[in-house]
């Protein structure tokens, strides 16, 4: 309940309200985490925001990574720290992208707008083992081309031979030569082998509901598909309430569940 | 002539279809090749052809004086055009090709008149459009929710 | 370990709360205030409210006195016992600047009153139990919990009345105490005796020291008496074994929508119930900028900003705060702790400004005539 004190030592604009910092620890020793897993993040005098963890986990000692958009008072002030200043951490908490049950299989990656962020720490550790996978794509959707997240980083994927990277916007003028049209219409025109592929969805709840569904669409079971949720998060470990979806605690039971089990609680109005 | 049918055959768009039906439709297509910038068609002019892509992109848009906006774009496999369907027949946005494109283009009012003329075949054709048509509809509409703007 | 029992009069139960003092606990139990039975510090008997019982119902919470001086001739008020032990205000940490970028944060001690509980009804005690398994037993505790927690002398009470409201013996929680305490108490109001029994070593030990009796079997079947009377009159009554598939099977069901035409979102269900255990947290910062600090309290589904999410509520109406709220407390609970939420004290009954009746609600959902 008590964060430790990290300090930043980089800061890098994104885009547009969404920056991304680099943190060390006060004590020196590297943050380990789970891809997919979060930190309530402090900025002091302020308030605390739950902000999900978007660096390599086998890099840890390169720094704690996390993006984040100015959305709030609290985010907008964590996001706004300079070098140097310090910043509350606690966690990592929940359980985030199971890496593992997709060993041996084609691996579909799908984001939306910011989702691409948790998603990073788990594209780094496919990437980092690339030969235990099987087909490797990424399906990423935007608001449009000033809003690509980790463009430079997106383009430098692109250039493997071994990884399938797909990038759509909502909405584009004539200088934008990519696809436009939403994240979705991607599925259709990707291939994997659906009977052995895992996929890992993040993105605005609409996106996400949309995603699984074209998912579903193309022969992937709920059982093989993986959602990130975003819940109001207190205190990020199952004791304040706030983040309940039904039976489950979103910060301790989640963030990433299952299809399977997280759809029945998402077709549920105001749950 | 052949090869156009084999052509029209295989497209996706066609899969499934009775080789005879594949048949009377290749008489109404023909090849069609347009290279980056160029305009399949243009909003307002009438719309007598269905495109289907063989290779290439093609940008769906609507100008303004100012700008043009992409709405969507397609690619290998996925068609161009559904005005050719309802009247009065003339195109709802621009189509321009985003790179070298080739297609099959399929001359409207042969198409028309093939389906007046033969109901199941008609019908074939229907079955291939209303997924697209409603696939295009419900992407529309995600887009409309602009749902990466988390302010709303 | 549960020892034969002995009987006390009201000199042994004074004596008890001394010896309790002197062991050093803080002794709280139920007293009169402002026109309610309310758990607070108590000195010694006198402090217990003599001669006085509770008259509930759905909205409903009135004294009036008894004809006889029973100590505990009531059943449980607007308090429970979680304001001691998960208190409405926890301090968690306090960040102190010194320069502009060195920040010391210093985690706000888990230094425990050591409380001694004095009076916990049997479904006080299972409230007790459920709330341990939140902060207690899951893969996070919560240190400042367990501080109190583990200190806590429990002195239990069987209850001698059932209140208008309760239904314990519809939620298997009562009204006779099981485990979890030091001591129990049983009155014997018209033999201006007590029988007590011990729980624990430490609970033998306090009552070793007290002037008492052995019991006779009178005393002991009298006890049984009481509390058989007690289960026997209860003022509400919920079907709770199927109540949790009942409830997931109804999220849509139109009575949610009668139910928040009622309710007006108060929250005063879920500051009385002696389970509910949800906070938020709050920053403050002093006026030179130089000390910050994040102090935790008790928060309410029913608040619009419980759910919040980027300008949102993910329940912004009274409908779905509700069903968040009932169908926690008797369903999901158990999904998450392995136990009902609701120990059928009757509270949120009571205390609901428009008395609204968690166990008319239930039979409503299932379809009975209410």
């Amino acid at each position: 309940m008590v964060p430790r004190v990290a300090r930043v030592r980089r800061r890098t604009r994104e885009i547009a309200d969404v920056s991304t910092l680099t943190l060390e620890m006060e004590d020196g020793r590297p943050f380990r985490y789970e891809p997919g897993q979060f930190n309530m993040m402090t900025a002091f005098d302020v308030g605390e925001v739950a902000i999900s963890i978007s660096g390599d986990p086998d890099r840890a000692e390169d720094g704690l990574v996390h993006t984040i958009r100015e959305v709030g008072i609290v985010s907008g002030a964590v996001a706004r720290l300079t070098t140097g200043e310090a910043v509350g951490i606690r966690g990592p908490y929940g359980r985030g992208w199971p890496v593992d049950v997709a060993r041996g299989s084609d691996v579909v990656i799908m984001a939306g707008g910011l989702g691409l962020a948790p998603l990073r720490p788990l594209i780094y550790a496919v990437l980092n083992a690339r030969k235990d996978f099987g087909k490797v794509v990424l399906l990423y959707g935007a608001r449009n081309p000033a809003e690509i997240l980790y463009r430079a980083e997106l383009e430098q994927w692109r250039r493997r031979l071994d990884v399938d990277i797909q990038v759509t916007v909502d909405t584009a003028r004539d200088d934008w030569y990519g696809s436009v049209g939403v994240v979705t219409t991607l599925v259709p025109r990707a291939t994997f082998d659906a009977r052995n592929t895992i996929a890992y969805v993040c993105g605005p709840e609409i996106m996400m509901r949309f995603a699984a569904a074209a998912l579903r669409d193309k022969g992937i079971q709920d059982e093989s598909m993986y959602l990130s949720m975003e819940r109001n998060m207190k205190c990020g470990i199952g004791l304040c309430g706030h983040c309940q979806m039904g039976p489950v605690f979103v910060c301790r039971d989640g963030p990433v569940f299952r299809n399977d089990h997280l759809r029945p609680l998402m077709s549920v109005k105001e749950l | 002539m052949e090869g156009l049918e084999r052509i029209v055959r295989e497209h996706p768009f066609f899969s499934g279809m009775k080789e005879e039906q594949t048949a009377i439709l290749a008489g109404c297509a023909k090849n069609v090749r347009f290279e980056a910038g160029q305009y399949l068609f243009h909003e307002g002019e009438p719309a007598d052809q269905l495109y289907l892509l063989r290779s290439g992109r093609v940008a769906l848009q609507i100008s303004s004086p100012e700008r043009a906006v992409t709405i969507q774009t397609v690619g290998e496999s996925e068609i161009v055009g559904a005005s050719w369907l309802v009247a009065p027949y003339r195109w709802g946005l621009d189509a321009k090709a985003l790179e070298l494109t080739r297609a099959i283009s399929l001359d409207a009012a042969c198409l028309r008149g093939k389906c007046e003329d033969d109901h199941g075949l008609g019908y074939e054709l229907m079955k291939r459009f209303m997924p697209i048509l409603h696939q295009r509809l419900q992407a529309a509409r995600l887009q409309i929710l602009d749902v990466y703007d988390i302010r709303k | 370990m549960t020892t034969a029992s002995a009987t006390i009069d009201k000199n042994g139960l004074d004596a008890l709360i001394k010896a309790l003092a002197g062991r050093g606990f803080r002794v709280v139990g139920p007293t009169l205030r402002d026109s309610a039975i309310v758990y607070d510090d108590i000195g010694s008997a006198k402090d217990l409210p003599e001669g006085w019982t509770d008259e509930q119902d759905g909205g409903t919470y009135r004294l009036v006195r008894r004809n006889d001086e029973a100590l505990f001739g009531y059943a449980v008020g607007p308090h429970s016992w979680k304001k001691f032990l998960h208190p409405p205000i926890q301090s968690l940490w306090k960040a102190a600047r010194s320069g502009k970028l060195t920040v010391h944060v210093e985690g706000a001690p888990s230094v425990p009153e050591k409380f001694a509980l004095f009076g916990v009804r049997a479904c006080e005690l299972h409230a007790i139990a459920i709330q341990d398994k939140v902060f207690l037993h899951g893969p996070h505790g919560d240190p400042h919990y367990r501080a109190r927690r583990e200190n806590a002398f429990i002195v239990a009470v069987n209850c001698s009345k059932a209140g208008g409201t309760c239904f314990c013996v519809s939620m298997n929680t009562g009204p006779r105490v099981g485990s979890g305490f030091d001591i129990a108490i049983t009155e014997l109001a018209d033999r201006g005796r007590f029988v007590v029994e011990a729980g624990t070593e430490r609970g033998r030990e306090v009552l070793a020291e007290l002037p008492q009796q052995q019991a006779s079997n009178e005393d002991a079947a009298a006890a049984g008496k009481v509390i058989e009377k007690t289960a026997a009159s209860m003022g509400r009554h919920m079907k709770s074994d199927d109540v949790h598939r009942l409830l997931l099977a109804n999220l849509e069901h139109p009575r949610w929508d009668d139910v928040a035409e009622r309710c007006l979102a108060c929250a005063n269900c879920t500051m009385v119930c002696p389970t509910c255990f949800c906070t938020t947290v709050d920053e403050s910062t002093d006026l030179t900028g130089t000390e910050s600090s994040r102090t935790r309290r008790w928060d309410s589904c029913f608040t619009i900003e419980f759910s919040y999410l980027h300008g949102g509520t993910v329940r912004p109406t009274t409908r779905s705060r509700y069903r968040q709220w009932m169908t926690h407390k008797l369903a999901t609970w158990h999904d998450q702790f392995g136990t009902s939420g609701c120990v059928g004290c009757g509270r949120c009954i009571t205390w609901c400004p428009v008395g609204i009746d968690i166990t008319q609600e239930v039979a409503a959902i299932r379809g009975e005539p209410t």
